[in-house]
């Protein structure tokens, strides 16, 4: 199985039809081609961290200069930024768009996501988190527009969950 | 050296610039000595004020933008010093009051008691190109203006005593502080482009 570089272009535009020309990211296997693509975008500011909760604090800041951002990272890195989430995005009603690969679900063949997998829509439900699952590249674009809309009239935070269905060829 | 006395000495400076506090005493002590509309206090998720720096400073690089740290947070994400060193936002003054404690919860010891460890060693093995360790109001305020002049990305540790403010409170909600953050920004931008 490889990453679908040719889905990881669908998603990569639907993210610039959005309007975002700023994205925080950590890298991740399914997000190979989408980082290289913000990163070879001139007008695209892409910063990488050093761990994904810190995206939490950096997408906030840019949302304050009036910027359309979005965050990319794996659903473990959204884990662990679960008291970013709730104890900013959440408390200070501050909008957050992420868009997180869904690794460990049905077909996952590598046994360290799979208990991440298991959890991660169990924690969004919980946490209320409107989430949504993408699983057509002709629909990505929309699913993500809809992700970074709502997130801003919700002011707060929204998920698109990007599924194996969409991220592998 | 108080920080009370630090963030008082240099308020005059920081009126016009983003200004962004973490919890507890620091946020308080500045809220004393006037709130205004472009200082964002972030009163839980520590670790996050300097990150939330950074996505400002880069999104607006004609603002100059302050944050106000402590060791516990700093502590509690220190990946972000590497982070903020990678990408360097010359228009960032990144102050860390270190008191070698965790006040607000208790007064229990952090790492930094006794010099055990050095955050301003760290911000310059973290690749940070302009850092400065102060432990008087006078090397603080130098530090400080010297930060605020160059056109480089500065860290600033300032070791002050494990003194908190005699009370906690503030009129404002959480919410409306990012609601008026974020508008002083964007009226700002639009009065700059009329």
């Amino acid at each position: 199985m490889t990453v679908s570089r040719d889905n990881s272009k669908m998603v990569y535009q639907g993210i610039k039809d959005a309007g975002v020309d700023f994205i925080t990211a950590l890298a991740e296997t399914w997000l190979v081609y989408l980082m290289q693509m913000a990163d070879d975008d001139p007008h695209m500011e892409m910063v990488e961290v050093a761990k994904e909760e810190e995206a939490i604090g950096i997408a906030s800041g840019a949302h304050f200069a009036g910027r359309k951002n979005v965050l990319l990272m794996q659903n473990h890195g959204f884990m662990g930024s679960i008291n970013g989430i709730v104890s900013l995005s959440k408390l200070y009603s501050v909008p957050l768009c992420m868009l997180i690969a869904y690794r460990g679900h049905m077909g996952e063949p590598y046994f360290w996501h799979t208990q991440g997998g298991m959890v991660t829509e169990p924690l969004l439900q919980a946490l209320s988190i409107p989430y949504d699952i993408a699983r057509d590249p002709e629909k990505v674009g929309t699913q993500i527009k809809q992700t970074l809309t709502y997130s801003q009239s919700l002011l707060g935070p929204v998920a698109l969950l990007l599924s194996r269905d969409l991220m592998e060829d | 050296m108080l920080r009370s006395k630090c963030i008082e000495a240099i308020y005059p400076e920081i009126q016009d610039k983003l200004v962004v506090t973490i919890m507890g005493s620091a946020a308080q002590e500045l809220y004393d000595l006037g709130h205004r509309d472009n200082f964002f206090y972030l009163q839980h998720a520590m670790g996050l004020a300097s990150s939330i720096g950074l996505g400002l400073a880069l999104s607006l690089p004609d603002e100059q933008v302050v944050v106000f740290d402590g060791d516990g947070s700093v502590l509690m994400n220190l990946g972000s010093l590497a982070t903020l060193a990678r990408y360097r936002p010359k228009n960032m003054t990144h102050i860390i009051f270190d008191n070698g404690s965790l006040l607000s919860t208790g007064g229990f010891e952090s790492h930094t008691t006794s010099g055990i460890t050095d955050l301003a060693k760290i911000a310059d093995g973290a690749g940070v190109p302009n850092v400065a360790m102060t432990r008087t109001p006078m090397e603080f305020v130098e530090a400080v203006a010297d930060a605020f002049e160059r056109d480089k990305f500065s860290v600033i540790v300032a070791k002050v005593e494990a003194v908190g403010p005699d009370h906690f409170g503030m009129d404002l909600k959480l919410p409306e502080n990012a609601f008026n953050f974020e508008r002083y920004i964007r009226e700002k931008k639009k009065a700059k482009e009329q």
